[in-house]
């Protein structure tokens, strides 16, 4: 099959790869339909996460159709299906809780020991993210082999597009339990640093979760116009002090939840060594936890930070004073996908939510290397690259 | 007596004493003096006298543990083993020294290049948690020093292994499969 595999720094091909194959009873293979490039990638498009290897299948935002079954699978042949970005097993004492990204089974024994010894506890199995966190080929292919089929993927009625329910893989569950993990209630104002996907999902989230207002911070004026049309009012941290324009529109207050959506974007695994490359590089130009300090230093007293942003190692100066002292309630993880897909589906299926504005390309699979360089060099404009891998095949064979 | 309200210093903490930072006192967890001394510990959520069993049937405890080339059971008490190493295979005797049901289960080493011994236990852990899995495991490597660490190297060091394949068993009980990326009929990648 055909699959966009990473050689190193800024090299990323379309290579001719073996088909994935049932290897446990309760895999499935699906055939990719539609499959997303993710914030994340460009963290390894730009080389900034261990334990890569060349040849490494990516993609962690995925849709298709299921084409082959284990034994031990619930899926049907010909169902189509949304993969979680977290692979979980449904039965260890996480996932009985409904901590899905923290399921203990998901990641191979012998990859378990980096996160072991970085955070304490071992991490979760992610879909084309590096070694350290399984190892597991992506869905930017043809094809896909899915472990835990059986608890995983949500089965999507006919007669709804991909584009409207593909981001059900990750980023729009990571913005609603952004907006979630900010316990909003009635009359609160919330803001936003970062309207990148996640951000601009918690925006709306946050919105229909009942919030008087929502303020949205960031710099490309394109993205700021998005989280505006969603009913944001926005700051650009370029013009305009953001303390001070928060604290006026606040009342002098500050905002009862603050969300850092900047982070590392999403799902980056950064030893603190690497973190520091980033730091210095001019690639994330400003100084990350930047955004994290100035929330917490924002935010009102008895209020709630919570952060979808990917921190992987250590942060310097954090404002641990004004946690205390203030008596905030700090939230945060990589996204229980598993945990939303089902009420997430209803709202899309019900016209509540739309994410089909965030698409602003949309290529064949055989193009996956010229997505990565348009999402990585135009940020402003190119907000989400989608793939397709059957029009390269049509592309190919003369029928398109 | 300490005065009434005083209770006198403890003398020793209650954390298991392969975990003490005093090599001596670390020492006196090897059974048969050994070097070597390690315990990793796993909560699996599954009923105790299940893991009990499915670990007292030796020949099981390949499916899980990677570095075990063979177990033949020779008789209840009796298994021989071949294990690959940094330098090739081992080959031992487990000669079963403690057995209590549903509970625990110590082995000795007989016959052996690497003098090695250990238990495992299974203790409920509260209420609908499922049950704690400790595994310690006493040895003394074939070159001394060096050999343990041309073993970390190579991964093929016991305590590591053990962490490991203590792991895979959690993932075989839970889930009724070892997670991995690499079909059978391929070399491992990752």
């Amino acid at each position: 099959m055909r699959a966009l595999t990473w050689h190193g720094k800024h090299d990323v091909r379309v290579d001719s790869v073996p088909d994935p194959e049932i290897i446990n009873p309760r895999d499935a293979i699906i055939k990719i339909t539609s499959t997303a490039i993710c914030g994340s990638d460009l963290h390894l498009y730009d080389g900034y996460i261990p334990t890569m290897q060349a040849g490494d299948i990516l993609g962690h935002e995925f849709m298709g159709e299921v084409v082959e079954t284990g034994p031990k699978s619930t899926l049907q042949k010909g169902q189509r299906v949304v993969v979680p970005f977290v692979i979980a097993c449904g039965s260890c004492y996480h996932c009985s809780k409904q901590q899905y990204s923290g399921c203990d089974n998901g990641n191979p024994a012998d990859n378990q020991d980096i996160a072991q010894e970085l955070w304490g506890q071992v991490a979760p199995g992610l879909f084309g993210y590096s070694h350290m966190t399984g190892g597991y080929p992506g869905g930017q292919a043809e094809y896909v082999r899915v472990p835990f089929s059986d608890v995983g993927p949500i089965v999507i009625p006919d007669g709804i597009d991909d584009d409207k329910v593909l981001f059900l893989s990750d980023i729009l569950p990571t913005g609603w339990m952004a907006a979630e993990n900010a316990d909003i209630e009635d009359g609160d104002i919330v803001a936003v640093w970062g309207c990148g996907p996640v951000g601009l999902f918690a925006i709306q989230s946050a919105l229909l979760m009942g919030a008087h207002r929502v303020i949205a911070i960031d710099h490309f004026p394109h993205r700021l116009a998005l989280a505006k049309g969603l009913g944001a009012e926005v700051l650009n941290f370029e013009e305009t002090d953001i303390y001070d324009a928060l604290m006026t529109m606040t009342g002098g207050i500050g905002p009862d939840a603050v969300i850092d959506s900047v982070g590392l974007e999403s799902h980056g695994l950064f030893v603190d060594n690497i973190v520091d490359q980033i730091k210095a590089s001019t690639f994330l130009g400003t100084d990350r936890p930047h955004a994290l300090r100035q929330a917490i230093v924002a935010c009102r007293k008895g209020g709630r930070v919570s952060v979808p942003g990917v921190y992987g190692g250590m942060i310097d100066k954090f404002p641990f004073g004004a946690l205390m002292e203030k008596g905030l309630t700090l939230k945060t993880g990589q996204t229980h996908v598993q945990r939303y897909l089902p009420g997430l589906l209803a709202a899309i299926m019900e016209g509540k939510i739309d994410t089909t504005f965030l698409i602003s390309d949309r290529m064949a699979l055989e193009d996956a290397p010229k997505g990565y360089k348009k999402f990585h060099d135009e940020q402003n404009v190119c907000t989400k690259v989608v793939l397709k891998p059957d029009w390269a095949k049509a592309a190919a064979t003369g029928e398109a | 007596m300490a005065e009434s309200g005083h209770p006198g210093d403890i003398a020793r903490d209650d954390a298991p004493s392969f975990t003490s930072k005093d090599s001596s006192e670390r020492g006196e967890a090897a059974p048969n003096g050994e070097s070597s001394v390690s315990g990793v510990a796993v909560t699996i959520n599954r009923p105790a006298r299940e893991l009990y069993a499915y670990w007292r049937d030796f020949g099981n405890l390949a499916t899980f543990m990677l570095n075990v080339e063979a177990i033949e059971v020779r008789d209840r008490d009796r298994s021989h083993w071949t294990v690959s190493g940094p330098n090739g295979s081992y080959e031992w005797d487990a000669i079963v020294t403690e057995d209590v049901d549903g509970e625990r289960i110590g082995w000795r080493a007989e016959n052996s290049d690497v003098p090695n011994s250990g238990w495992v236990s299974f203790h409920e852990a509260a209420p609908g948690r499922g049950t704690v899995v400790t595994a310690m495991i006493a040895y003394s490597p074939p070159a001394g020093i060096l050999g343990k660490l041309v073993a970390k190297v190579t991964q093929r060091e016991p305590a590591i292994q053990a962490r490991r394949d203590l792991r895979r068993f959690k993932q075989l009980m839970e889930t009724g499969e070892i997670a991995t990326t690499t079909p059978p009929n391929r070399e491992p990648k990752s």
